[in-house]
């Protein structure tokens, strides 16, 4: 047993160096950009910040895909469904936080609905004045969507690329729904125009950098949490199930439990993601829920390497940061260098970047 | 049947709700005592059709080895399909000892009942160690929740080195699995099918692909685990089936063509006929 332990802890250096780095940068980014004056060259640009902060919150995205892809080989092509769900909950508490600074200065509708000439406030939208009831929701509602959704997909046995399908459908018909105005999340414009976060300015250096250090602190408790489920029994069932489902069947687990538990999950740590997201975004909207933005996202966790949970922490940060890079130079190419490296990945990488660091590692050895 | 009709049933008033009824242990409610372990009675099953099963019955007897023979589509693997809850028949009833109908259970209900499957092509978790292998397989609470929070006890682990031994794989328990040439993947798998305690064990061609040596101690292996625990073994390989079996079962077209020793099989004309082809 210790000797696993510690063979397992050997094994994790990548994450443990990932853990100390979230932990350095959620300190030490803050301090650089509100303490360091702008003139030092060590100063941070709120810009930076936000970005950064950004990048986290997909990390934390990918990590949620790769608890299911990687481990328990459920490849959903529908996250962003729940990533967005999660955001729209917090936006819905950033538009009532507006109250009568909107454009139209009614205390009670956000603008939208003034817009849309509705009197009052739909049944939906009671309680998001509260901060409390609005992070219940970005857990609640994801969380039961994905029960849902997973209970009849795993029951019935839907797997494969049958089941990858199906929850492109699902984010599909959500992005359609979403931006319909009927429906009082805005329509396609989404939610904006927020002005603040439990009583702080968005606007604020100071805002900004407390939600930067919330997403690192998030991600890695997000992380230690994602080690402790794989590293469990229950871990060891549910890749179990990845690599011989029928067989964990017959040594009589209840397989479609295990995928529905994880499932759940893994829909509410993405919740938790697109809730960090929006308030440094400082908009939500449909396309979020497009299905071309859940399957970049399954190419993250690709590229930094499935079945390592840092793996696909890197992937995200990394992709992003030559998205952000690449569309500043050349805008039109960014969608072939994506299609390219995700090709590359596949055939060259099989186990992404992580891959070749551990071959490195191993050659060393 | 009807929704409404499926509501009169459960509105029954001579019996109890299932989710009122005691929780019991298999060995509480599983009863041998009139010798068969598993009685199959005209079970048949169609594929579009086809009957892969037609009116087969057979029972098993508690502690017996046997081995079941017959062709290619002669319904061996569908017959374990069926009993472990895989396949549902379109008629017919299996029981478990005298009072467990299997119809109404699930795969993994069934296996925690103690009925262990052995698949025909190995089957193990690759990516894990022989000894992660047993440990999953392990009879014990396997809800969610419970597997999360659980850890390997010393008992648990006696357990393991003890199912190691008769499988013959000590000096592999920290291997990966997937590493293991294909005869020890087969007696792992036998293994994970012991870690569940088993009353009655289904092993579909067990010395497929193995080199005669391998082949030999599969039989050993087989035969000193009657008694304790009831085994059906389907299998191809005639020498093999000589060297363990007691009784035999000739299956045909989804039924039995005969059964009794194996010269008495052999010598059958019938099954010369269809079987042995002379």
């Amino acid at each position: 047993m210790v000797k696993l332990l510690q063979q397992y802890f050997q094994r994790d250096r990548g994450g443990n160096s990932m853990l100390g780095i979230l932990l350095f940068i959620s300190v030490m980014v803050p301090v650089l950009n509100l303490v360091v004056p702008e003139s030092s060259v060590f100063h941070v640009s709120t810009y930076t910040v936000t970005l950064i902060g950004k990048y986290l919150t997909f990390a934390l995205l990918a990590l949620a895909v790769d608890l299911i892809w990687g481990y328990c080989g459920i490849m959903s092509l529908g996250h962003g469904a729940f990533f967005a769900l999660g955001g729209y909950a917090m936006g819905m508490y950033l538009m009532r936080q507006i109250g009568d600074r909107g454009v139209y200065g009614n205390p009670e509708l956000p603008d939208f609905m003034v817009f849309l000439n509705w009197s009052e406030l739909p049944w939906y939208w009671s309680g998001f004045d509260m901060f409390w009831f609005a992070m219940l929701m970005v857990i609640v509602v994801p969380g039961l969507l994905a029960f849902v959704f997973g209970w009849l997909a795993f029951r019935s046995r839907v797997t494969g690329v049958y089941l990858s399908i199906i929850t492109q459908a699902l984010t599909y018909a959500l992005m359609l729904a979403f931006f319909r105005n009927e429906m009082g999340f805005g329509g396609n414009n989404g939610l904006t125009d927020f002005k603040d976060i439990l009583g702080y300015s968005l606007q604020s250096d100071f805002t900004r950098a407390s939600l930067f250090a919330a997403s690192a602190i998030i991600l890695a408790l997000a992380y230690l949490l994602s080690r402790y489920i794989i590293n469990s029994k229950l871990g060891r069932v549910v890749v179990a199930i990845r690599d011989a489902e029928d067989r964990t069947r017959f040594i009589a687990y209840r397989v479609e439990y295990y995928k529905l538990w994880l499932f759940v999950v893994s829909a509410i740590l993405a919740g938790m993601a697109g809730a960090l997201y929006v308030p440094q975004v400082g908009i939500i909207n449909p396309g979020e829920f497009s299905p071309l933005n859940s399957i970049e996202l399954v190419i993250w966790v690709a590229i930094g390497g499935r079945g390592t949970l840092y793996g696909a922490v890197a992937g995200a940060v990394l992709v992003n940061f030559s998205k952000t890079w690449f569309t500043g130079i050349l805008p039109e190419g960014w969608i072939f260098a994506l299609g390219a490296l995700f090709v590359v990945v596949t055939i060259y990488l099989p186990r992404g970047l992580v891959g070749i660091m551990n071959r490195k590692q191993a050659a060393q050895t | 049947m009807s929704a409404l009709d499926k509501l009169r049933q459960t509105m029954r008033r001579d019996q109890v709700w299932n989710c009122m009824m005691p929780h019991y242990t298999y060995e509480d409610v599983l009863d041998t005592r009139k010798g068969p372990i598993l009685y199959l009675e005209d079970v048949t099953v169609s594929f579009d059709g086809f009957k892969a099963l037609d009116a087969l019955t057979l029972d098993i007897n508690d502690g017996e080895l046997r081995c079941i023979i017959g062709a290619n589509g002669a319904g061996k693997t569908t017959m374990m399909d069926v009993i472990t809850g895989k396949t549902r028949p379109d008629e017919g009833s299996v029981y478990y000892g005298q009072r467990i109908d299997l119809l109404r259970l699930s795969e993994p209900e069934i296996a925690a009942l103690g009925i262990g499957r052995k698949f025909q092509k190995p089957t193990v978790f690759e990516h894990h160690s022989v000894l992660i292998n047993l440990e999953l397989s392990m009879r014990m609470d396997k809800r969610v929740w419970t597997t999360l929070f659980s850890k390997m006890t010393g008992e648990q682990r006696d357990h393991i080195d003890e199912v190691l031994q008769i499988i013959g794989l000590q000096e592999e328990y920290h291997n990966r699995a997937g590493l293991l040439s294909h005869g020890q993947k087969q007696w792992l798998e036998i293994g994970m099918l012991l870690m569940q305690d088993p009353r009655l064990l289904l092993v579909d061609e067990p010395v497929a692909g193995m080199t005669g040596q391998e082949t030999e101690r599969t039989a050993e292996l087989l035969t000193s685990l009657a008694g304790k625990h009831s085994v059906v073994v389907v299998e191809h390989d005639m020498e093999f089936v000589r060297s363990i079996a007691r009784t035999v079962t000739v299956l045909h077209q989804g039924s039995v063509l005969a059964q009794g020793d194996m010269d008495e099989v052999q010598n059958d004309p019938r099954v010369r006929e269809v079987y042995l082809g002379s």
